[in-house]
């Protein structure tokens, strides 16, 4: 993919509906893996599983990508997901990368937030990103993969789950047929029509409030940051949201009240005029695209039922407040992925897959609770509400701690997995972040004396992480247990800065050039951490114990 | 754990009150409700325990709620 080679405008993309052989099939065809939604979500899910040799069928009951921009702000776990699946450096060369917000009362500044104050990550906080061209390179990768058969214009229609198996019907413009999945993956989007046709539903609080979303394309003079006003003269009594996308296009949202009229405020002789007003006289700009939204915080009982996954908004909503939507759905399915492949192949029982449950749920609960609490902030439902809210914003021009109560998003961090069925609890003291359940933290390592980043190199198989003193040989145990190992085991040693390191053949090795490694997982020499394929720690020892290591290799895949 | 004190805590009862009243004094009822709730954020933080918090909002609610 060359630098040069310009995108295709995914928008305008459609995708032609073509007859598969399963159509005419004398019995239903059978699919270790049916994915229904080729959205962000689904996409990566079924890209996940193809990459890890998993045949995977993806339905998506229309034949476009997103249109708009959507859900525009990728997190950082989402680009090291990413990065992981094989298109993130396509994702963050595309995207304007920021990590400073920016939030406005009335007509002055009120104050500003870093939101990665710390250096020595390869990947920014976010990037701003139209969902149409994260659901294009998406696309583009999963077309590399020979496991990955996608067909368009293929509605579910029917959902029949037994024991040992799911028979979906499927509508297609000539008709439908019936296919056979081991598993499906539902990540049909907020109006899931699989979790309808199951009888089953995401319950919890809608917001009474609209809100008003356009794109633009201008050449403005603000900088890639988020901008927030509460109140501000251009709007007054509402709040507006601003984010820089590529491609000279800007995302505002304009939060508009409960009584707004949908059908009316889409309109262009009411939407200019908005941006006008925000924007001053003298700016040129083209309207691109316009929506009007509600929103709820929902979420299923359960992920799981039986063979059928959710996964996504089917299985959770949240508020926009936070970009936690998108991102948090990209994380279910890379939570679900490395499960269902390691089922799949035989290599752990079925209820590994109830843990998809055990740590996604309490992630979206998380997630909810986060944007409920920035949504009641940004839209006070009462008189003492906004009073409240008033306050805080006025004191926080200059009292720091009311800086800490406002809250316009609090801004997608990936869930720690604390209470995980698949940790090992610390037996020895640890300080820091890194506790069994966390996604593994980024820092700059060396790898043959050249410059690279430790999330490079581990995921996809489990990683037996070892860190190394200054002379020492790496243990013979790590090769062993490699060796040994049932699920997909690879060691990696860390050598500290300047040693050099001086791995046998078969053991991967890393130089902890700057000493950060060590420091973000609070490591000395002889400290071992057990990663899991999607980067999360679930054990770690300050010796390398191998009776030890099997039982968190056991308990991390559902066998104990 | 810490629990809200409601015995007789400020030296000076009587200027408390009057300083009080003092600072709403020429306020619009709605610039009285905005300098009531700045202040209340401003003791919140003051106090700091989340714990005796909630209860002096429990203590504060139970003297116009009965649930």
């Amino acid at each position: 993919m060359g630098a040069a080679m310009a995108d295709p405008d995914y928008q305008s993309l459609t995708f032609p509906y073509a007859r598969s052989p399963d159509q005419d099939a004398a019995v239903p065809a059978r699919h270790p893996v049916v994915v229904v939604g080729a959205g962000p979500v689904g996409l990566a899910a079924a890209v996940d599983l193809a990459r890890q040799g998993v045949r995977v069928l993806l339905l998506d009951e229309d034949e476009r990508l997103s249109a708009g921009s959507r859900a525009i702000c990728f997190a950082k776990r989402t680009l090291e997901i990413f990065d992981r699946l094989g298109c993130g450096d396509r994702m963050v060369a595309k995207g304007v990368g920021w990590k400073t917000g920016k939030v406005f009362f009335r007509d002055a500044p009120v104050y500003a937030f870093d939101l990665l104050p710390e250096s020595g990550h390869e990947r920014p906080a976010f990037i701003n990103l139209q969902q149409y061209y994260v659901e294009g390179y998406l696309l583009d990768r999963a077309r590399e993969l020979p496991d990955l058969e996608i067909r368009w214009r293929n509605r579910v229609s029917g959902i029949a789950p037994d024991a040992d198996g799911v028979t979906l019907t499927v509508t297609t413009p000539e008709g439908d047929y019936r296919l056979r999945a081991d598993w499906v993956v539902a990540a049909d989007g907020a109006r899931s029509g699989v979790r309808a046709l199951m009888g089953l539903e995401s319950r919890g609080r809608v917001f009474r409030d609209r809100f008003l979303i356009a794109d633009v394309r201008m050449s403005a003079p603000f900088p890639a940051e988020r901008r927030f006003w509460f109140d501000p003269p251009f709007h007054p009594g509402q709040s507006v949201l601003l984010h820089r996308q590529p491609d000279d296009v800007w995302r505002i949202d304009f939060q508009l009240g409960w009584d707004a009229d949908p059908e009316e405020e889409r309109k262009p002789e009411r939407v200019i005029p908005r941006i006008r007003a925000l924007l001053g006289e003298g700016v040129d700009f083209t309207l691109l695209w316009v929506s009007v939204y509600t929103f709820a915080c929902l979420r299923m009982e359960r992920f799981r039922h039986g063979r059928v996954l959710f996964a996504g908004d089917a299985a959770h909503g949240v508020s926009p407040f936070g970009a936690r939507g998108a991102n948090s759905g990209i994380q279910d399915a890379e939570n679900l992925a490395w499960k269902l492949a390691l089922v799949l192949k035989g290599k752990a029982p079925e209820r590994l897959l109830d843990s998809y449950d055990a740590e996604r749920v309490p992630a979206a609960d998380e997630n909810i609770l986060n944007s409920t609490r920035s949504t009641d902030f940004i839209t006070p439902k009462s008189e003492v509400s906004r009073t409240f809210r008033d306050a805080v914003l006025r004191l926080a021009r200059d009292c720091a701690f009311a800086r800490r109560l406002v809250n316009s998003g609090r801004l997608s961090v990936p869930a720690t997995l604390r209470d995980s069925p698949l940790n090992t609890p610390d037996e020895e003291p640890f300080a820091g972040a890194m506790v069994p359940g966390a996604p593994v933290a980024d820092a700059p390592v060396g790898v043959g004396g050249r410059p690279s980043w430790f999330l490079r190199h581990i995921g996809d198989a489990f990683v037996l992480l070892h860190f190394l003193g200054p002379d020492d040989p790496p243990p013979e145990a790590l090769r062993v247990l490699a060796a040994e190992s049932d699920v997909p085991l690879r060691p990696l040693v860390v050598a500290p800065a300047g040693s050099g390191p001086a791995a046998p053949p078969g053991i991967a090795a890393v130089e902890d050039t700057e000493g950060l490694l060590a420091a973000r997982l609070d490591a000395r020499p002889g400290t071992t951490y057990l990663l899991r394929p999607d980067q999360h720690v679930c054990a770690r020892w300050r010796r390398l114990d191998p009776p030890r290591v099997r039982a968190a290799l056991a308990r991390a895949t559902g066998h104990a | 754990m810490a629990t809200l004190n409601t015995e007789p805590n400020i030296a000076d009862a009587d200027a408390f009150y009057e300083a009080l009243i003092e600072m709403h004094r020429d306020l619009t009822p709605e610039q009285s409700a905005a300098a009531n709730a700045a202040l209340i954020l401003l003791l919140a933080n003051q106090v700091g325990d989340l714990e005796v918090l909630r209860q002096a909002m429990a203590k504060a609610r139970a003297t116009v709620a009965a649930d």
